[in-house]
């Protein structure tokens, strides 16, 4: 999501989807380490747009209040009066109205022209319940689509949906977050672990999905890293030692002399010194071996 | 009245020590409960708890279920007197019960319906001086029966409580309300029902033992408090005048 969008494609957009109660923690989380790489200029946006439906905005405000640039950051409150009980004027049941009130709003934080600005949705299933899903779908495609934006992600109750509602917005996404609880126990509410399954969809058509397990304590909430390891019997993971061997063993190709003439034994003996040279360029150093970059990528077919 | 018994829900609530500030503004508590256990006991004690002469709490409650003589009734075995609360503006009773959603007929509609009577609330609220604004509570009594007065359409319903959780960030006040479970289980997603639980910070579930009817228990009370990321179970027995908590084991 730091990254951000390449030009002329699709912005990185993510589901936090789940059926239990800290997800919002999760959200939260999500929010505030993207609004830090933004106020530090490690990420790609300039500015955030919260559109906040479940939420009122001052909770937003209160959450990322630790940086003392609040101009990076634009609130369009939905919460406070989604059907306009309170005041005619607003409705947010049209989704082409939020759009062009979404973008006006970025486009305020980062001005026009080429800087791009973030969005996150506090609830889509608000959304979902003032519009049909071809709305909500249209709206989500066409803010990806924009050059301005830098990514976009939104949480999802799964469990209050159809399960093609849910398919629906998977499928606009390219990066799926899914929280499950423990166990799903009679005291489903008290569950204060959780696993955290997450589904990459990159640009080169591979998927990558890493699971950690979630803690939430009192102070916030811990990602436990468990990696991309799967669990097998043998050990697919080197200690520290291991790693050190590995990084001391010298390849065949990689001796440059020693003082001696490289000789290559090719099967005949009538080899005369000096005639062959195999120049051997390692790519990387630090590429670790079966790693899941294609090597191929680099293809320009 | 016994006290002390009742302090094991209290504490659940954070309701055991000082009650003024009110310990639930800006609070959504939600109770769930089933035909074999009723969770309406927890309504009158808070309701007993928000009217106490220790706090200067106002309380708005919406009757869908019951007329204000049969709340009267009860209070006043628990040793509060509702008539003197009215009239001293610490209790105001928005008697539901007659809520006809017609179909649009005569220009109101169920939405409409539910429009005025948030209106209906705000401008109640508002007409209170600043300082009481957080310690209001609404009590909704009960959600199915709102749903029932608005021909059915949880969407409506589900707005509602949206505004009046908006409410609740507005005026800081605390939303109270009682659902039933069991009429939701036959449904394959029961949206309405889970909306409920998400929209609430704190639950209270009554259900039946796991091991059935009893003499000396009537259910077991949960209390899920996501702000303080606590859960309580006890079991519980509703008595003439009061209600006892108490773990199981101890009678």
């Amino acid at each position: 999501l730091r990254d951000g969008a390449l030009e002329g494609e699709l912005a990185p957009a993510l589901t936090i989807k789940d059926s239990v109660p800290f997800a919002l923690q999760v959200f939260s989380h999500v929010i505030s380490q993207l609004f830090s790489s933004i106020l530090a200029g490690k990420s790609q946006s300039r500015g955030l747009v919260v559109v906040s439906f479940s939420r009122s905005p001052s909770f937003y405000l209160d959450l990322l209040k630790k940086g003392t640039d609040v101009a990076s950051i634009q609130i369009l409150d939905c919460y406070s009066d989604p059907l306009g009980w309170k005041d005619q004027l607003r409705e947010v049941k049209h989704m082409d109205k939020l759009y062009n009130s979404i973008i006006e709003l970025g486009k305020g934080l980062v001005g026009g022209g080429k800087i791009r600005f973030s969005i996150a949705i506090d609830s889509a299933d608000e959304m979902l319940r003032h519009a049909p899903v071809s709305s909500v779908a249209r709206l989500l495609s066409n803010l990806r689509s924009h050059d301005q934006i830098s990514s976009i992600f939104w949480l999802l109750h799964s469990d209050l949906h159809e399960a093609r509602v849910t398919a629906v917005l998977e499928y606009l996404s390219s990066i799926v977050a899914s929280l499950e609880p423990e166990n799903f126990s009679l005291i489903k509410h008290n569950s204060k672990k959780g696993k955290f399954h997450v589904r990459f969809k990159k640009r080169n058509g591979r998927v990558r999905v890493m699971s950690e397990e979630v803690h939430i304590e009192q102070s916030g909430i811990n990602f436990i890293n468990q990696g991309l390891v799967p669990k097998v019997q043998f050990s697919l993971q080197l200690s520290e030692k291991e790693r050190i061997d590995k990084a001391n063993v010298v390849l065949p190709f990689e001796h440059q002399g020693n003082g001696k003439p490289i000789q290559i034994y090719d099967g005949r003996r009538s080899l005369v010194d000096g005639s062959g040279e195999i120049i051997y360029y390692r790519d990387s150093d630090d590429e670790m071996p079966d790693s899941d970059e294609d090597p191929d990528d680099d293809l320009d077919i | 009245m016994n006290q002390r018994s009742s302090n094991l829900l209290d504490e659940a609530l954070g309701l055991d020590q000082v009650i003024e500030p009110w310990p639930l503004r800006g609070r959504v508590v939600a109770i769930e409960d089933q035909v074999e256990t009723s969770g309406s006991f927890v309504l009158h004690h808070l309701l007993k708890r928000s009217l106490s002469p220790n706090s200067s709490n106002v309380t708005i409650f919406i009757a869908f279920s019951q007329p204000f003589s049969h709340y009267d009734r009860i209070l006043r075995k628990l040793g509060c007197n509702l008539v003197s609360q009215r009239d001293n503006s610490r209790f105001f009773f928005f008697d539901m019960l007659k809520l006809q959603c017609p179909d649009g007929d005569e220009g109101i509609t169920p939405e409409g319906g539910l429009i005025a009577l948030y209106g209906k609330i705000h401008k109640t609220i508002s007409a209170l001086p600043e300082i009481s604004w957080k310690n209001v509570s609404i009590i909704i009594d009960d959600l199915s029966l709102m749903e029932v007065a608005a021909n059915g359409s949880s969407d409506y319903v589900l707005d509602f409580l949206h505004y009046c959780r908006t409410l609740t960030s507005e005026f800081d006040c605390s939303l109270i309300t009682l659902n039933h479970e069991d009429i939701y289980s036959s449904e394959d997603r029961p949206t309405f029902f889970i909306q409920m639980e998400y929209l609430a910070d704190i639950l209270i579930k009554a259900e039946p033992l796991a091991t059935g009817l009893a003499t000396d228990v009537h259910g077991q009370l949960t209390v899920s408090n996501k702000g303080r990321n606590k859960v309580s179970n006890f079991h519980f027995k509703v008595k003439e005048n009061v209600v006892e908590c108490f773990y199981p084991g101890r009678s």
